[in-house]
């Protein structure tokens, strides 16, 4: 037995050392959280520092930037990277060709993987599984394996250095991913929608139009800023394909740069951050249209 | 269930003929008929295409003339027997492997250590990895071309200040051991922020009542990542070390421009080879040839990683 008083200052004891014990895991926490902020913030400078040194470059003068003792940052700035990257023969027609390939790819796309979204997530019927399964296994096939066949092709139709092969080509290869994203944003909005749609006197086709339609905007917004990307990026298809300078797309201007006129880095960071400056935008708003729940609340229960 | 209404709808009108029905059945094969089209006139027939030219001899006259002289397996025994076909498939299988087992390591480092950073952190570090992301992969070789400029390289002077070595101009690229390191490194740059981003993802679904647990039962910190965390995650690490494998076993860009497209030999992968036997000195049969044991060898590795998958889900 432990008289009641003793207990008490049993208590007050222990309670005395676990303040004591508190504070110092207090601070042993505070440090460990410093730290790991700490690391945080080192990864994120390492991660981002590439993307740093070619904005800065792009906007320092030649002799900033040829210097054995690197200027850390941009001062003072100048515009006329830009002005001689702009200037380089065929910048501005390869920028016309990779913003007409993008477009028209991206109209047809849109229209094709619509359609197949909505058959594939409205009806069902033979083979819908078969073509679920190939629009999946073709993303496996590597692109640069199909490069000779795929010129072979279009060498025999004429199609060879022409922004319409090019266009083809983009269509197939962002085909598969748009019809699977599309799918999902038709399969979320509700069927029951449409049919009260048609019980209040829609036909099947306007119901269609007026509900889902507008609904599936903001995933039509979304895959095609994923099939811009994909497009606006693509290297090899274009490179192989497109033999001209003058038919030539962004990304291959960019990639000959060193090779045609020597390591002229200011004019190439210029050139490169005009490239990256549209993919990161979009890049950023595709982040929040994928992420937002798009239908929420349309339909209780 | 629309079209159970529609179909309701339909009978109860009565007015609608059997075509109208028939047009109605027909209606999503006329849906899904373009993109059929497009996918299998694209991408499936240069597939059967590949295989059937990899069976050709196929030269800068036969691609004149359109067609092809049949040669049998003769492209294949042919590229078995050269020594640097060889020296191209290890050097892929051990590029790969070493591109893909740092990205894993690396993206599994920082999507722990996101866990734990404060949530301002990780707001920056994660905006630091979707800029990366961002970034279109012919723009971040031209920058990193630049940082290892042999003369005003920014890696130079920062590596030499750092007392790691003499490295004023050292050309990286003149020993393909370095040069095939830089690339790893720019190919790992790029992949860390899309398979962070996923494990990340999937270690916010990890039960934390689950690690608590085994906290209070004496595991340490990397017991409680080996026993617990590894094992809820693995069918994440299946799909981002199944889709890392597949592309940087393709590997083009980065190695192509890097060296200003005109890599040597020693630099070459199989992608790079394959490339260069078909465009570089028209033999599209034999380059076919190359791509095709180059699918054969993606298409083993998918199926095993698709065979562990399946595994894991029996068990799950």
């Amino acid at each position: 037995m432990i008289a009641p008083g003793t207990a008490q200052g049993v208590l007050a004891g222990r309670s005395r050392s676990a303040t004591a014990g508190r504070v110092r895991a207090d601070l042993w926490h505070r440090t460990r959280q410093w730290l790991f902020d700490a690391i945080g913030l080192a990864v994120a400078a390492v991660m981002l520092f590439p993307i740093y040194w070619m904005v800065a470059t792009a906007f320092k003068p030649g002799r900033d930037i040829l210097t054995l003792t690197p200027k850390w940052f941009p001062a003072p700035i100048t515009l006329q990277n830009f002005q001689d990257a702009i200037a380089r023969p065929f910048f501005l027609d390869d920028v016309r060709n990779s913003l007409v390939i993008v477009g028209v790819m991206l109209v047809l796309a849109l229209t094709i993987a619509f359609f197949a979204a909505v058959g594939t997530a409205r009806f069902g019927f033979r083979g819908r599984t078969a073509f679920l399964v190939m629009i999946i296994g073709v993303q496996m096939v590597p692109l640069i394996a199909l490069i000779i066949p795929l010129y072979l092709m279009l060498d025999a139709v004429g199609q060879v250095d022409s922004l319409a092969g090019v266009i083809a080509v983009y269509l197939a290869l962002v085909l598969p991913f748009m019809v699977w994203t599309l799918r999902g944003f038709v399969a979320n909005i509700p069927a029951e929608l449409e049919e009260a749609g048609m019980i209040d006197g829609c036909s099947r086709v306007g119901a269609f139009l007026r509900i889902t339609f507008p609904l599936v905007g903001p995933g039509l917004v979304a895959t095609a800023i994923f099939g811009f990307i994909q497009a606006w990026n693509e290297y090899i298809i274009a490179y192989v394909l497109l033999s001209s300078p003058g038919n030539q797309t962004l990304t291959v201007w960019l990639a000959s740069f060193t090779t045609n006129h020597g390591p002229q880095w200011g004019p190439l960071m210029a050139g490169a951050t005009l490239t990256g400056l549209p993919v990161v935008a979009f890049f950023l708003i595709l982040q929040r249209y994928l992420a937002g729940g798009l239908t929420a609340g349309a339909v209780k229960g | 269930m629309a079209t159970a209404i529609a179909a309701d709808i339909e009978s109860a009108s009565g007015s609608f003929s059997g075509s109208r029905r028939l047009s109605m059945r027909l209606l999503p094969y006329a849906l899904i008929g373009p993109s059929v089209v497009v996918i299998g006139g694209i991408l499936g027939f240069p597939l059967a295409m590949l295989v059937w030219l990899s069976l050709q001899h196929y030269g800068l006259r036969e691609l004149i003339a359109h067609t092809g002289e049949w040669v049998g397996l003769q492209n294949f025994q042919a590229i078995l027997a050269d020594p640097l076909f060889h020296e191209v498939v290890v050097r892929s299988l051990l590029f790969t492997s070493a591109c893909v087992s740092l990205t894993i390591v690396l993206s599994t480092l920082i999507a722990l250590l996101l866990l734990r950073v404060s949530p301002v952190v990780r707001g920056v570090v994660m905006s630091a990895l979707v800029f990366v992301w961002a970034t279109p992969v012919i723009v971040t070789v031209d920058i990193w071309q630049w940082m290892f400029d042999y003369e005003f390289g920014v890696i130079n002077y920062l590596l030499t200040q750092l007392h790691l070595g003499n490295f004023i101009h050292h050309n990286w690229f003149d020993n393909p051991v370095q040069g095939l390191g830089v690339i790893v490194l720019v190919v790992v740059w790029g992949a860390i922020p899309f398979v962070t981003i996923t494990i990340f993802a999937g270690l916010l679904q990890v039960p934390s009542d689950v690690v608590d647990a085994a906290h209070v039962d004496g595991a340490g910190a990397w017991q409680r990542f080996w026993y617990v965390t590894a094992p809820t995650l693995k069918p994440i690490f299946l799909i981002v070390t199944c889709l890392s494998t597949i592309w940087d076993f393709g590997v083009f860009n980065q190695i192509y421009v890097l060296l200003n497209q005109r890599p040597s030999s020693d630099y070459f992968t199989i992608a790079i080879y394959s490339y260069r036997e078909s465009f570089g000195v028209t033999q599209y049969g034999l380059g076919a040839a190359i791509a095709v044991v180059m699918v054969l060898i993606l298409v083993v590795v998918t199926l095993f990683y698709v065979r562990e998958t399946v595994k894991v889900a029996e068990i799950a």
